[in-house]
């Protein structure tokens, strides 16, 4: 007996031995060239983004600060974490995750996750470090000191600007090249490992830790967000009464200063230098984490549910709720600005001016489909065109015909912005038609390149001696007087505040002209020209004039913006309208999603207001340099994977997936086979019977 | 005698040295159904295209209701009543079924910004006016394409379906000639039976004239008035269904010399 069950034990024990091995051997079967493709883009990713100097460029700010938090370091030797070395660890994560995906296809059942997929992140990720490890080398070997002074000199220097010390001290943890040598692959492994780990989570555990450190990185790379929002907030909960400066410019004005209630709470999170304290960490690790597992818990799929039901319900029911919807929001914005600083409210009104632009782009390119890269025409056309009308240092050569709102004492005119809107207005139409009308006849690329000459010769013409005398050449024109609304207050740019104010009653009106148009019968016929113009043509529509239509629709908008441009700086010079505001608003669009108002205002918070404008910075200040080249990346990125945007519009991304349309309909047996259902059948039967 | 709606005078075309039609003589009086027929490449898309405005003759005229229609633009030619189909159906894929036809009625209504922007009462008026016909057009076709098909896109429409709705779509602009090219083309015997009787309604319920591009010798024969014969760009023969069918260079056009001619 004793025998048997040690024969069971012993099969059982081989059993499990071999299954053992099997598991082994699987976790070796890996797709070979796969990873070593994966890692080889990791390194070069590294590379590419060491040798442009964004890690040294945003080593300064922390965002892990919990062994020394009141010493500033610029390198901190293993005493936290800095955003630096954050742009370099995201990316062993992000390939190691991305690594392990694949495509499943219908009826092909999806390989098993298992070991094998961590070995694989490993091995993307030792490569990748490996790709940093020979970088350091070099750096080692080209490093003289000089043995004078004891400064180290590199002799790459010259074509590479970022090949120095600093990269050379950050890239090594200041513990010299042979601890670099064998710390990246290693560190760079196990987050890829990790990356990749993340695959064969449970969907909820997976969740909570990425909701807990996409908190934590949010959390502090936005501090002055949180610090700026919970203290004016907590500063009214502490002293209500400072509400009652509402309509002032400084709702602290005449009054004590009083603690936020949440001076505590930011304290015990932030280290004084930025970033979050170990205990920081954790709680806002905790916070997220736990708010995440009881979104999947408890909540479930109802949220999902709730939202299948809001979009099964009746288009007039949705579009009362959706108002419904715009109401809380706007009365949520109007609220806004007195919780927040004036740094944040100059964000918010820089974010306005650009949504502005971007809704009225969104009509000429999102409903009617003209690629317009001159855009910034109109916005330097409303900017000159206010500066002209309320600026006493307008040039010279201005007959005294031309109006000009600023009383004796240069004081501006009450009312006198709303007039000289007007009249922005009626130039920026007219300028519409102007360069539509050659323009609008051509088609696609085409009509792209020429708006782009013209918005660069509109730019030349306000910089040109030529017209020296009207707008000031390259000196501009300064002294602009803000924008006087009498008892209801002065915009000016010293009150980030009111220009907020008057950007959200702007893009409220760009707002509501999208909505109705897009469903009017401009709206349908931007959307049957967009689809094919000549078809379009032929069944009565005049594309030119609808075309036009839009362009000008567009320009006005354009032009708004650049008014409150004007109000908002008080001096404006041709280089605010550089091609570059053009790409910039268009980028806008399409990352948020073309064709849809949603999209655009996501957009625009996210770019402008987290990156910054042309020249306006965003919240992220760091990343500043690297603004263009961040555009750039989430350019492609969005086209490649996301093209129909943030927040796509319906249409559009039915226009760019089609085929995946067809399949979702095909397979929902909504698509029309083509044998007609009930009436026919019978008829054939009718017919068949006498037979 | 009957009003002459549509006459061609002369009309030629050619693309490079391809003389895609030769001083073409042609006429379509009011409420007549014209058959079009000929072997591929006899020319009549292009000259479909030519009095719809997307190509423009070398020489001749087109003269609708006495006035003529050369150097109009196509939506010119499209308001001044003459809507069309395309043989290589053309829809608005992305468009629902309703909008498809809504939109068509672009030229028959005015409404601009200002009514859009303040909600008018002129401005609700002709929307529901656009839908309320939109829906009368498509209901002509049964039920195929009203109901939940409204708001379905174009694209998930079948091949029939999509026939049918650029008829749909050639209506609502409120033509009085329609020119089909190739209505049936694709259907299976059925239906091409059912849209032939459709077409003959075109007429009788709706009062429109029509010029119909057609392979299907069959449906030729049951609904035209008249029938006219292309090849390579030259008139062979006009006249009823069977004296065009029965013409030996009708004949020879369709299916070649025969042998002891040719030596
Ligand atoms: N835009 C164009 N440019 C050059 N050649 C053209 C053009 N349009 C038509 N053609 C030529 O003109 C001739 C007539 O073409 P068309 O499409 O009118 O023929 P069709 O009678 O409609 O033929 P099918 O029965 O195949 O539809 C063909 O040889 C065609 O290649
Ligand atoms: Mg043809």
């Amino acid at each position: 007996m004793s025998d048997i069950t040690a024969d069971v034990a012993m099969t059982e024990l081989a059993d499990g031995l071999s299954e053992a091995t099997e598991v082994v051997k699987g976790a070796f079967e890996i797709d070979r060239s796969k990873a070593v493709r994966f890692g080889g883009l990791l390194a070069l990713a590294l590379v590419f983004i060491s040798l442009v100097g964004m890690p040294v460029g945003m080593d300064g700010r922390q965002i892990l600060y919990w062994i020394n938090p009141d010493v500033y370091v610029n390198h901190p030797d293993g005493q936290g974490l800095s955003l630096g070395y954050v742009a370099l660890f995201l990316w062993p994560l992000l390939l190691g995750w991305a690594v392990g995906s694949e495509v499943v296809l219908e009826g092909m059942a999806a390989t098993k996750r298992g070991a094998h997929d961590l070995v694989t992140g490993l091995v993307v990720g030792v490569i990748g470090g490996l790709g940093v490890s020979v970088l350091t080398m070099l750096l080692a070997w080209d490093r003289e000191i000089n043995p004078e002074n004891g400064v180290p000199a590199y002799g790459m220097r010259d074509p590479l600007v970022n090949w120095n010390e600093d990269l050379y001290i950050l890239l090594t943890f200041n513990r010299g090249w042979t601890f670099a040598l064998w710390a990246w692959p290693l560190l760079a492994g196990l987050l890829a490992m990790f990356g990749a780990g993340l695959r064969l989570m449970s969907d909820p555990i997976r969740k909570a830790i990425v909701a807990a450190l996409l908190a934590i990185v949010a959390v502090s790379i936005f501090q002055f967000l949180v610090d700026d929002l919970l203290g004016g907030l907590g500063e009214t909960i502490a002293d209500p009464g400072r509400l009652s400066n509402f309509f002032g410019d400084d709702p602290d004005a005449g009054r004590p200063n009083v603690d936020s209630v949440f001076d505590g709470l930011l304290d015990f999170v932030y280290a004084k230098t930025g970033g979050l304290r170990l205990q920081g960490v954790i709680f806002v690790g905790v916070v997220a984490a736990g708010l995440s597992l009881l979104g999947s818990y408890v909540t479930r799929g109802r949220v999902k549910a709730a939202r299948q039901a809001y979009l099964d319900r009746p288009v007039a029911e949705r579009t009362t709720s959706s108002a419904i919807g715009m109401v809380v929001i706007a009365l949520a914005l109007i609220i806004l600005p007195f919780f927040t600083g004036k740094i944040v409210n100059e964000l918010l009104a820089n974010v306005g001016i650009f949504l502005l632009l971007a809704l009225g782009l969104n009509i000429v390119v999102g409903l009617a489909g003209i690629l317009d890269l001159g855009y910034v025409a109109f916005f330097a056309v409303g900017g000159y065109t206010t500066a002209v009308l309320t600026s006493a240092g307008r040039g010279e050569s201005w007959p005294s015909w031309v109006p000009l709102f600023v009383t004796d004492d240069g004081e501006a005119v009450v009312g006198g912005w709303i007039i000289a809107l007007v009249l922005v207005m009626i130039f920026a139409a007219l300028t519409g038609l102007l360069i539509g009308a050659p323009v609008i006849r051509m088609r696609g690329d085409y009509l792209a390149i020429v708006t782009l000459g013209f918005g660069e010769i509109i730019r030349l013409l306000f910089l040109s001696d030529w017209l020296k005398g009207y707008f000031g050449g390259a000196q501009g024109i300064t002294n602009i007087e803000g924008a006087d609304f009498g008892f209801l207050g002065t915009v000016t740019g010293v009150n980030p505040r009111s220009v907020f104010y008057l950007v959200l009653f702007f893009s409220a009106i760009a707002i509501y002209v999208s909505w109705r148009l897009e469903r009017s019968r401009l709206g349908r016929a931007w959307m049957a020209i967009r689809e094919d113009e000549s078809v379009a043509e032929a069944m009565g529509i005049n594309t030119v004039n609808m075309k036009l239509m839009a362009f000008v629709v567009g320009a006005v908008l354009a032009s708004f913006s650049g008014a409150i441009f004007s109000a908002k700086v008080g001096s404006i010079f041709p280089t605010s309208f550089l091609i570059l505001v053009s790409i910039i608003i268009l980028v806008v669009v399409i990352v948020g999603g073309m064709g849809n108002i949603m999209g655009v205002i996501a957009g625009s918070l996210v770019l402008i207001g987290v990156l910054g404008g042309p020249k306006q910075p965003g919240l992220l200040q760091e990343f500043s340099e690297y603004k263009l080249l961040i555009y750039g990346a989430l350019l492609i990125w969005m086209m490649l994977k996301r093209p129909e945007g943030l927040v796509p519009n319906a249409r559009r991304s039915r226009e760019l997936h089609q085929e995946e349309f067809l399949q979702d309909a095909w397979l929902k047996g909504e698509v029309d086979t083509g044998d007609d259902e009930g009436e026919e059948g019978d008829a054939v039967a009718t017919e068949v019977a006498p037979a | 005698m009957s009003e002459r709606l549509l006459d061609i005078k002369k009309l030629s075309v050619t693309f490079g040295g391809l003389h895609a039609l030769r001083d073409l003589d042609f006429h379509v009086d009011e409420g007549e159904i014209v058959g079009v027929i000929g072997p591929n490449g006899a020319g009549k898309t292009t000259f479909f295209n030519m009095i719809s405005g997307m190509v423009t003759p070398t020489s001749g005229d087109i003269l609708f209701e006495g006035e003529s229609l050369i150097g109009l633009d196509p939506n010119q030619v499209t308001q001044r009543g003459i809507a069309r189909t395309f043989q290589n159906v053309r829809l608005f894929a992305n468009m629902t079924i309703l909008e498809n036809v809504m939109v068509s009625q672009h030229c028959r209504t005015k409404q601009g910004v200002w009514g859009a922007l303040f909600n008018t009462p002129g401005f609700r008026r002709e929307e529901r006016e656009i839908r309320e016909h939109a829906e009368k057009v498509l209901g002509f076709f049964g039920s195929r394409l009203v109901g939940y098909r409204l708001e379905q896109p174009a694209s998930v429409l079948s091949y029939a379906n999509r026939r049918r709705l650029e008829i749909a779509r050639a209506m609502a602009t409120k033509p009085r000639l329609i020119l089909l090219d190739e209505p049936v083309a694709g259907m299976n015997p059925k239906e091409s039976a059912e849209l032939t009787d459709l077409i003959g309604k075109l007429r009788s319920e709706w009062g429109f004239t029509i010029v119909m591009i057609e392979h299907d010798m069959n449906v030729v024969r049951d609904v035209s008035d008249r029938v006219v014969c292309l090849d390579h760009g030259e008139t062979l023969a006009q006249g009823s269904f069977e004296e065009v069918s029965t013409n030996p260079e009708v004949i020879e056009a369709y299916l070649g010399r025969p042998l002891e001619k040719q030596s």
